[in-house]
This record gives structure tokens, sequence and C-alpha cells, in this order.
């Protein structure tokens, strides 16, 4: 793999107009992540996803460099239906389009940072590859007090044109005081066999609101891992939905400081797999300062023999007193080969906090099943109402009612 | 004058505290080849025993010292350690408790382990282990009569070598961990319990340990057996004299538990936990595993750790049988500067088992405490249980409480169900008991003695009482 990652970072460098210092910055974080290589069991938080085995069993040999130089055409069939919305579309990584139709031009400003080369606050291998090989990155800035009217799509599209081809995308986001964002994240992949690898960045200022919607539905053989930092101050909110659903391989990781008092963050996540598929949501959320909160709800409902993974750590310092933290996390197992884990984890240095979690996990409830078929329903649809009803409560969860209908309606989940 | 009186208010914290002036016969200091071979000599071990031991070092020098957990602690050099600590008088084992060193016999005394008169009062058969070797085992006759063998293991070995055969190491095997796989190399003595079928032991068995002499490890190993539908309650106690150097504790207990039967493993573990700055005080590094290996058996842990500078240790239960049973109840104080990373393991392989995990951590002071446990059901065991419930109490902002759970489910009809919370003593609560008279202190081991109630209830009688003082005891000097 050595040479591979040399040979198609120079190739990537070859078509940057870097500065010879940049291009050490960036040999730095590549040689990196030579010495580290991909994750694996033997590293903590990588205990229940082996992802240097999963990339060696799913795609073999990757390579890294990305031709960038021809554009690609934008499939408007993808677009959102139904709901008025700004853009980024991102096709096989490269960034095609950038559309803020809707909103005041002045509010919300677009630094290309592709030629600054910024330091991810995160020490793990993959963001040393991300730092290596992503060639184009941009901060989006919401100036103060201004509040997005429609919500941001950001649309992850692959075709089958790339191959065995590891994706590495960097944004940043920084709300200032009073503004607002929502946000959504949506995969659609037709490509297989490709390892993408997404870093964002979000800082939020103080008063500020983020609402961050990961949709991945559609079936595909990829494998994808994305992280997000959020930094927050004095009286934010940051809320993050996850379904977790369509490739092969996926992994989320939020890390979220609550440095300003009365900051909250809320993690939301559904995991619905099947077949073979293997899905990990691993949070670490900071309570930094006093009178902050958190809350994690997670549940999941596991077909054939899938696996989900869910790591969530709440972490408390000594300052950090009248911390509000919980976490909940329940797993539906369908199928006698499907397998959930769960590492619910509590660090507390402070005596005045209210921190708890809980985690459950079996099979569908037979007595409730019995009940609804004496009711007249048959097994399948007694089943269904059951799974339905047990994911509606995460989704009745998202605040933002137009994101929350669009997500009902895309998962076909009934009220 | 000012030392001494320092001195007595030490005392006033650990009232174990004291050393006793028994000559002592060591091996040489440092891990080696020929120690261990010193250690089976004096023993008087056969050949399988002196293999086991080498077969155990071999391994042990390829392994590596594990740094994963919580509390860290300064290098420990195993090779400036003494491995075999006796007292001189015990060379030639004494025949009855009259022969023994009446030295010995005043030191029991003072922990409240008087042998003789125990004896004939209460029904508790006590095996006594002073640093090294086992030196007295109370009610010995009686127990025979109904066929259950209760002797150090090292009597076991000489004695009964086809049962320490089949079940030592068939539990915690020789390729164990870093610490098991060390103390099978050099463990010197512990106790050896076997229940015959169809037995229900009479009395509870009873292990008191302690460590005298300095700068040595104490490794003592335990192994109960328990055949076809017999049941046993055992208990174990530890101390040890006040030190500024720290001590290690490593010892290995495998329980085995055959159909039917059932055993009842109750610890109050009471070591040294250091001086008020951290100073001294035992690791307690223990491997501690149930086998459930027939049907319908049950293993019960119960534990309460209140000393000890380093507690590290997992209590698990491999249950392997079907309809088997395994239960973890603990109490975990922290107080000063100590450090706890305990928890349990509960490893459903058979049909239909069950596990309870109730687990009360209380830290105060500079200390922190862990609770790391892993529940894992294998994708055979269908139809398996597990409730975990795991609550912190935290006193100060200078501690930590911490939980680590890992939770496995790889079949679906088997059911987890794991809940924690941190919380600290409220306000109200204090209040109102010290409105009514008590001090703030009182009030506080009050309350924290409700909290842990549900352990406390799981404990044998005379231990809950005890258990229930040392609770108030360790949190002394934590409010106000």
């Amino acid at each position: 793999m050595k040479e591979q990652l040399q040979k198609d970072f120079d190739n990537t460098i070859g078509n940057l107009t870097l500065s010879q210092k940049d291009i050490e910055i960036k040999k730095f974080y590549l040689d990196n992540f030579i010495n580290k290589g991909f994750p694996n069991r033997k590293e903590e938080d990588w205990k229940f996803s082996d992802l240097n085995q999963i990339i060696k069993k799913n795609i073999g040999e990757l390579s890294f460099h990305n031709d960038y130089t021809s554009t690609n055409k934008v499939d408007t069939s993808v677009f959102v239906d139904g709901l008025e919305h700004n853009k980024i579309v991102f096709i096989n990584g490269r960034i095609e389009k950038i559309d803020f139709d809707y909103e005041k031009k002045d509010q919300i400003e677009i630094i290309d940072q592709s030629e600054t080369i910024n330091k991810f606050n995160n020490n793990n291998a993959l963001s040393d590859l991300n730092s290596a090989f992503t060639n184009k990155s941009f901060k989006i800035v919401v100036k103060e007090g201004y509040q997005l009217t429609k919500p941001l799509i950001i649309y992850h599209t692959t075709n089958s044109k790339i191959w065995s081809k590891n994706i590495n995308l960097r944004l940043n986001f920084e709300l200032y005081k009073n503004s607002s964002l929502r946000l959504i994240d949506l995969f659609r992949d037709t490509s297989e066999k490709n390892f993408i690898n997404i870093f964002y960045n979000f800082g939020l200022k103080e008063n500020s609101i983020l609402k961050n919607y990961k949709v991945d539905r559609f079936e595909n053989k990829n494998i994808k891992y994305s992280f997000n930092n959020i930094e927050q101050d004095k009286n934010s909110v940051s809320e993050t939905f996850i379904l977790s659903s369509g490739s092969n391989f996926c992994k989320n990781e939020i890390n979220c400081n609550l440095n300003g008092e009365y900051s909250s963050a809320f993690v939301n996540g559904i995991f619905s797999i099947n077949n073979n598929r293997h899905h990990e949501i691993r949070t670490i959320i900071n309570h930094l300062t006093e009178n902050t909160k958190s809350y994690q709800l997670i549940k999941s409902v596991l077909e054939d023999s899938s696996r989900a993974v869910y790591q969530g750590k709440i972490f408390v310092n000594s300052k950090a007193q009248k911390t509000d933290g919980y976490q909940l996390s329940k797993a539906i197992l369908l199928n006698k080969d499907s397998e959930f884990n769960a590492k619910p984890e509590l660090e507390i240095y402070a005596d005045d906090v209210k921190c708890s979690h809980g985690s459950a996990s079996g099979s569908l409830n037979e007595d409730s099943i019995f009940y609804l078929m004496s009711r007249g329903l048959n097994y399948q649809q007694s089943r269904e109402l059951l799974i339905n009803g047990f994911l509606l409560d995460v989704v009745e969860k998202i605040t933002d009612p137009e994101v929350k209908n669009l997500i009902k309606n895309m998962i076909g989940i009934k009220e | 004058m000012d030392n001494r009186q320092k001195e007595i208010d030490n005392l006033k914290d650990y009232k174990y505290g004291f050393t006793t002036d028994i000559e002592n016969i060591r091996a040489p200091r440092g891990l080696n080849e020929d120690v261990i071979k010193f250690i089976s000599n004096i023993k008087k071990e056969p050949q399988w025993m002196l293999d086991f031991r080498l077969k155990a070092y071999e391994r042990f020098k390829q392994l590596k010292e594990p740094d994963w957990q919580k509390p860290k602690y300064p290098k420990i050099d195993y090779q400036d350690l003494y491995y075999y600590s006796a007292p001189k008088s015990m060379k030639d084992k004494p025949k009855n408790l009259d022969d023994l060193d009446p030295k010995l016999l005043e030191t029991y005394k003072k922990l409240g382990i008087p042998l003789q008169e125990q004896k004939r009062l209460n029904g508790i058969a006590v095996d006594a282990v002073f640093d090294s070797v086992s030196v007295a085992t109370t009610f010995r006759e009686e127990l025979t009569k109904q066929g259950i063998i209760f002797c150090p293991i090292s009597e076991a070995i000489q004695n009964h070598p086809e049962l320490v055969k089949k079940y030592l190491g068939s539990v915690i095997p020789l390729t164990d961990h870093f610490f098991a796989t060390l103390n099978s190399a050099v463990f010197t003595d512990g106790s050896f319990a076997y229940i015959p079928q169809g037995v229900r032991c009479p009395m509870e068995l009873s292990t008191y340990f302690r460590i005298n002499a300095s700068n040595t490890g104490q490794f003592e190993r335990t192994l109960i057996v328990a055949d076809k539908g017999s049941y046993v309650s055992y208990l174990e106690g530890c101390t040890a004299p006040m030190r500024d150097e720290n001590q290690l504790h490593a010892a290995n207990v495998e329980l085995v538990a055959l159909d039917d039967a059932e055993i009842k493993y109750s610890t109050v573990q009471n070591w040294y936990p250091g001086d008020k700055d951290g100073k001294g005080g035992i690791y307690n590094f223990v491997t501690k595993r149930g086998l459930c290996k027939g049907k319908n058996s049950k293993i019960s842990w119960t534990q309460v750790e209140t000393g000890s500078a380093i507690t590290w240790k997992y209590p698990s239960c491999i249950l392997k049988g079907d309809n088997s049973v395994g239960e973890f109840y603990s109490i975990a104080i922290t107080n000063n500067h100590q450090k706890a990373d305990t928890g349990t393991k509960m490893i459903h392989l058979g049909k239909n088992t069950k596990s309870k995990i109730i687990s009360k951590g209380i830290s105060a002071g500079f200390s922190d405490m862990t609770y790391r446990g892993l529940v894992d059901i294998s994708s055979k065991a269908t139809n398996s249980n597990n409730y975990t419930q795991c609550d912190s109490l935290l006193m100060g902002n200078k501690c930590g409480a911490h939980t680590v759970p890992y939770i496995k489910n790889k079949n679906s009809e088997s059911n987890i169900a794991h809940e924690a919370t941190t919380s600290k003593i409220s306000e109200e609560q204090l209040h109102y008991c010290q409105q009514r008279g008590l001090s703030a202190e009182e009030a506080v081991g009050l309350i924290v003695n409700g909290f842990c109630k549900e352990v406390l209830q799981q404990l044998p009688m005379e231990f809950a009482v005890e258990a229930q003082k040392l609770v108030g005891i360790s949190l002394e000097g934590s409010v106000g």
C-alpha cells in the first residue's frame, strides 16, 4: 500500500498549486498515515469494527488519486422534490455546484480553503489521510444574526465511473452569533467498492443553532466514514440525526465540545440494516463547563446477519457542574445471525450532575405481536407496525417539521 | 512525640495497620526458574506441579503487562519482589492449633479472627493465610465427616492430586493474561474446597488473607469445586499492615460448579488503602473467574471493596451449562487517592442462561472509580437474559466516577438491559437526616448504606455487619 500511497500522493500534489510549505505539511500527514495504516481492532475506538479488515475484504487494493480536471454532469433527477433548498453537489468527490439561491448573498460567505491547510482537532489515522489527500475544501460562514430561510442539502453522489477509490471530503462551517443552519447530507451512490472519508468541522458561536441530518438510505456497496467535530459556545444548540442504512459499512463519529454555558447537544440515530451490513455510531460529548445538556437516542432494527455498534461517551469535567447527560440505545434483533454491540460510557469528574444511560437489546416482544394478531392483523403486519412505532420515536425527535416530513416520507414511516 | 501521635492518628483510620514481628523464611529476591523451583521444593510438590509452574513461567516471559486500565501506577519491578515468605515456625507445619506460634494467634485475634475461640463458638470454618502460607484451618473434622475437603491448596496438591490436576487451570488457563499467568507460576498457597455430590455445606467456609512481610507479593490461589447438586457459601477477607511502599497482590480464584450446584462467593476486601496522600497501599490485581460447567448451576459473586490503593479486578462468570445463572453484586468505595477499576464479565454460552449485575460505586476525596463490565451473549445462548444496573455516587468535584460497559448481543432471542446513573447525595436527604439530630457524617453513612442496601443484603450475616461498618469508616472525612 505504501508505494501506491506515495505514487498517488505525488499525482495529487502535481495537480494542485501549493506552496512548498504546504506540500511539506501534506507530506507530514501522509507519513503519519503510512505509519498508522487503517485503524484496526487493536485500537479501542475500532474494537467492534476493524476497518483495515473491512477494506481488505470488501475492496482489496485502494487507489487514492482522483482526477478532478474534468467536470461531471449534474443529474438533476436526484434532487429532492417538494422542498425548496440550497445545494452543494459532490459527484465522485468533486464539488460540482454550490448554490445558495434562496439566501441573501451578503449573509453567507463561501471561502475556498483548498490552498490553506487547516489542522483538524482529531488525531486519528483517517484525519491524516483526509488532510493528505483533500484537494478542495471550503469554509461556509453564516453571518451574525442570519438564519437561512431554506435548508441546505449536500448531495453526495457517486457513479460507476469510480471503482476501488478513496475519496476524501472536507467542509468547515462557521455559524456566527444568533445564526442558524439546517443541513441535510444525502447520500446517493450507484458506485461500488469505494471508501469515502468525510470530515466536517462546525464552529457554533453564541446563540447559534445547527441542525444536521445525515441520510444514508440507498443500498450501495461503499464503505463510509464520517466525522463531525462540533465546537459550541454559550447558548448554542446542535442537533444531529443519523439514518444509517444503505452502505455496506458506515461509521459516523460525532465529537461535540460544549464549551459555553447553557449549550446543548442532541444526537439521535437510527440503524435500519440488513444483509451483511455493518454500521456504527460513535459519539463523544464533552461537557466542559457548567449547565450544559446532552441527549442521545439510538435505535436499531437489525435483519439478516447485519451488525450494529453504538459507542457513546459522556465526559464531564470537574468544572461542569449541573450537567445533564442522557443516553439511550435500544436494538431489536430480527434474525439469529444479527448482532448488536454497545459501549455506553460515562466519565464523570463533577459531583452535581445528572447523568444516566440505558441500553437494551433483544427480540421483538412476542406479547405485543400476540396482542396485535388477536385484533386481526397478520404476523407480518404486526411486526411492521411494531418496528414502525419503534423507529418513529426517533424520527419524532427531529425538531424541524419540514425535514421531519421529508425523512418520514423517505423511509416510509407512518404516523 | 509528633511521630507517635501521627502513627496513632493513622492507626485510627486503618485499624489493621499493625505489623507482626515474626521471623520469616523468604525465597531469594527476584523471579527466575530457581525461585520457582525453590517454592515448589519447599512445598514438597510433585513433579507435575513444578511442570505446571515452569510452563506458566515460560508463558509469562512472553507476555506484556497490560496498560489499558484507567488507574495508572508506577512500573512494578518484578525482579525486586520476594515471591515467597513464610513464618519460620511454619516450616514444620503444626498438627493442630495449639502448636501455632502464639504471635500468629495474637495477630489473628487483633484481626477479629480468633482461630481458637472460633473453633468452639460460631460455625464458620476458617482457613487463615499469612503472607504466603496457610497457617490454620479450623473445623476440619466436622467437614470431613460430610466428605467436604477444605484445606490449604498446598495440602490438596499432596493429598488430592487427582482433583487439583483436573480442575486447576481449567477456568483460568495457564495462558491467560499477565497477572494470572504470573500467579500460576509463583502461587504459594490459598484454599481448596471440594463439596461432594449432593452435599449442602453445613457452615460458611472462610479464608482470611494477611500480608505481613514487606516487599512481598502475595500470590494465593483458591480453587473451589462444587460437585453435582451441592451448595457452598464461601467468605474471603483481607487485610495488610500499613507500609509506605506499594505491595502487589495478584491472586487467582477459580470456581467450578457442576450440574445443579451453587457457589456463593463473598469478599470483604479491606487491604491497606494507603495514607491520606496516596502513599503506600496494596495493588490488588486479582483474577476471579467462575465456570458454571453443569446444567442448572449457579455462581454468585458478592464483593465489598473498600481497601487497596488500586483495585483492578473483574470477578466473572462463564455460563456454559444450560439454564445456569450468574450473579454479581458489588459495592466499591474509594476515598482519598484510592483508585478502582472493577466490574464483571458475564459470558453466556449455554441456552436459557441468566445473569444479573448490580454494582454500586461511591467515590470521594481525590479518588477515581471505574465500573468496567462485559456482557456477551453468544449466538448459541438462546433465550438468555441479562440485567445490569450500575449506580455511582460522587462526593465532591475532585473525584471521578466512570462507567464503561461492553454489551454484545449475538442472539436474537436473548435480551440485555443495562442501566446506569450517576448522582450525588441530595441536599434534601442530608438536611432531613441532620434535622433529626444526626451529624453530617452519620447522615452520609446512613444514606450510603441505603444506596448499597441491595448489595449488602446479599452478604451472609456476619459479613453484612462488618461491611456496613466498613462503609461508614471508609467515608470518614469525606464530608464537610
